[in-house]
């Protein structure tokens, strides 16, 4: 009874985030979507979650501590890694509908040091 | 800690809860921003709150331990991945893109092998549990394998061009699916064996290569976006074996993304999804473009950067349709500067992007704007062609297919029916290109042999700063 309730309540979340998701994505611009996907890509980096819940239960086993410490690494890579490129990125947009030059100089003298 | 009465408020189910559902909350608050430019980077910040807030209510659970291993991970993970984050040219996005989605997919299938041995082989726990993390294995290896190629592609470590099994590939393809469903249905049914788990890894592992690897580099877009999709889906799967709802709903909203990605790519190619998967496609074109090339008589005129300048500065309208080369040759600050010079001459000056130019969605724009064109100047195809008619020079950097009119005129072209950027409305076309060998689908592009068009031969970047060059002496 009480694992069928949390299964369908999870099967609930799972097709309405679903639905959800198409509707926000569906108004993003073609023009972002290279940002839009590196973004998502670091919100698949979630996945980090299981990595560190499952390393707290893993007991003596010596080889799950070291997969799930690989698992921790990536997820952080995707998480950290994911976030800072598509800043990175959107950055560069931002500064482009051209509000006054001199603003824009500002902009490209403090977020462009390659 | 673990006796639940000392449990205090904080470590509480309800309230690692309510932390889940506000870090999911800020995940699609953020991704709402990314409807445009000047709400994105907030929304991206936003997003990476909420991702903070998952992480902490995660390590507030009241099992939670071995805190060095965690503190070991975050740390290795952080050390690799920024440097990497910040150092990454504009150019190699796409391969930064496929390799951050492999170790995603990486993650998730370590976390299913995890959960398999730390349940003896899923012994005790609801079917249901096991049929989601079986899929989370599955997907998540093919995913990793599958993006690894997909960068190796990329970065050019392995060859771009489609390498195949031949007619037999599909049946690989097939027989391995099945052997990891297989695999999958025997532990399903009850089997603990770790061999057998390990064997359906294994199995995906090698149809996760054997589906990319048939795959050429312009379908990067599309293979790059469904890798992307199964990424997520198989986070969602994780999130149900594991009870975890902001997995579940971040999960769901990356696979989301991922196959709305997917379908405009196949649409903006005019070919099917399943079509791109059997890959193989520059093979078969170059075979129908090598008997078509012969029917175009016509003469190809090449120019000079100087007689290109004359034409581009006394256009009243310029639209520049960058392709792959550009990306290549990273002649995108140099274009820059070629359109301001235009810009200051009292030349009005727009892009015009296909769906598909580049590696993977929307790359030209995100090249254009690290050489700080106005996010306005971007034009997409549908905004774009219609312009094309009042358009004095359109100048094609490195894009070719995405310009053929053959697509249009020519049924028994291999890429008829796939939506054009119909540069040869407009009163005059110049072509920067390496050589005349065909682009990506091996056929001739018609353009080419259209008296309006001039050709000028070149690396894009050199080419353009030539002109640039001859602008300044008029």
């Amino acid at each position: 009874m009480i694992l069928a309730s949390v299964l369908t309540t999870n099967l609930a979340i799972l097709v309405l985030a679903g639905f959800i998701g198409f509707v926000v994505i569906s108004k993003v611009p073609n023009t972002l979507h290279t940002p839009l996907m590196s973004g998502t890509n670091a919100i698949h980096g979630i996945v980090l979650l299981g990595g560190l819940l499952l390393i707290g239960l893993s007991g003596n086993d010596a080889f799950n501590k070291v997969i799930l410490v690989i698992a921790i690494v990536f997820g952080t890579i995707n998480i950290i890694g994911g976030f800072l490129v598509t800043d990175r990125m959107l950055e560069m947009f931002k500064s482009k509908p051209k509000p006054a030059k001199e603003r824009e100089d500002e902009h490209e003298a403090g977020g462009k040091e390659r | 800690m673990t006796v639940p009465m000392a449990t205090s408020f904080l470590q509480s189910e309800s309230f690692i809860y309510v932390l889940y559902i506000i870090a999911f909350s800020l995940f699609i608050q953020g991704l709402r921003g990314l409807a445009g430019p000047t709400t994105a980077v907030r929304g991206n910040r936003i997003a990476a709150v909420g991702m903070a807030i998952a992480v902490i209510a995660t390590l507030l659970k009241p099992d939670e331990g071995n805190w060095g291993l965690i503190a070991l991970g975050i740390a290795l993970g952080t050390a690799v991945g920024v440097p990497a984050a910040r150092q990454v040219k504009m150019t190699a996005m796409p391969q930064m893109v496929a390799l951050f989605n492999g170790v995603g997919g990486g993650a998730v299938f370590l976390i299913a092998w995890a959960e398999f041995r730390r349940t003896g082989g899923y012994s005790g726990i609801a079917t249901y549990i096991t049929i989601f993390s079986l899929f989370a294995a599955i997907v998540g290896s093919v995913s990793f394998w599958g993006s690894n190629i997909a960068f190796g592609k990329l970065q050019e470590i392995i060859p771009g061009r489609p390498i195949t099994l031949g007619a037999g590939q599909q049946v690989v393809n097939g027989l391995l699916l099945v052997l990891a469903l297989a695999g999958a249905i025997d532990i399903a049914s009850g089997n603990h064996s770790e061999a057998i788990f390990i064997g359906v890894l294994v199995c995906a592992a090698l149809l996760g290569n054997a589906v990319v690897l048939p795959i050429g580099g312009a379908d990067m877009p599309v293979v790059i976006s469904l890798l992307n999709a199964f990424t997520g889906l198989s986070a969602a799967a994780t999130g149900v074996a594991l009870n975890n709802p902001a997995m579940i709903v971040a999960g769901m909203i990356v696979g989301a993304s991922g196959t709305i990605l997917t379908n405009l790519m196949a649409v903006a190619m005019n070919r099917s999804i399943p079509a791109i998967v059997a890959g193989g496609f520059g093979g078969g074109g170059a075979v129908e473009g090598a008997s078509g090339a012969g029917e175009h008589a016509g003469t190809v005129r090449s120019t000079t950067a100087a007689d290109a300048a004359i034409q581009l500065a006394y256009a009243n309208r310029v639209v520049v349709v960058p392709g792959y080369g550009m990306a290549v040759a990273q002649a995108q600050h140099a274009v820059r500067e070629l359109t301001k010079e235009l810009e200051d001459r009292g030349v009005e000056v727009s892009y015009a992007i296909h769906p598909v130019a580049g590696r993977m969605p929307g790359h030209m724009n995100v090249l254009l704007a690290e050489a700080d064109v106005p996010y306005d100047q971007l034009k997409e195809m549908d905004d774009a062609n219609p312009e094309f008619q009042r358009t004095d020079v359109s100048l094609v950097i490195g894009a070719n297919d995405v310009t053929n009119p053959a697509a249009k005129n020519t049924p028994s072209s291999p890429i008829y029916g796939m939506p054009i950027l119909e540069v040869n409305d407009s009163h005059s076309v110049i072509v920067i290109k390496r050589s005349m060998n065909p682009g990506f689908a091996g056929i001739e592009n018609e353009l080419y042999y259209d008296p309006k068009t001039t050709m000028l031969f070149g690396d894009a970047k050199s080419a353009v700063s030539e002109i640039t060059a001859e602008l300044a002496q008029i």
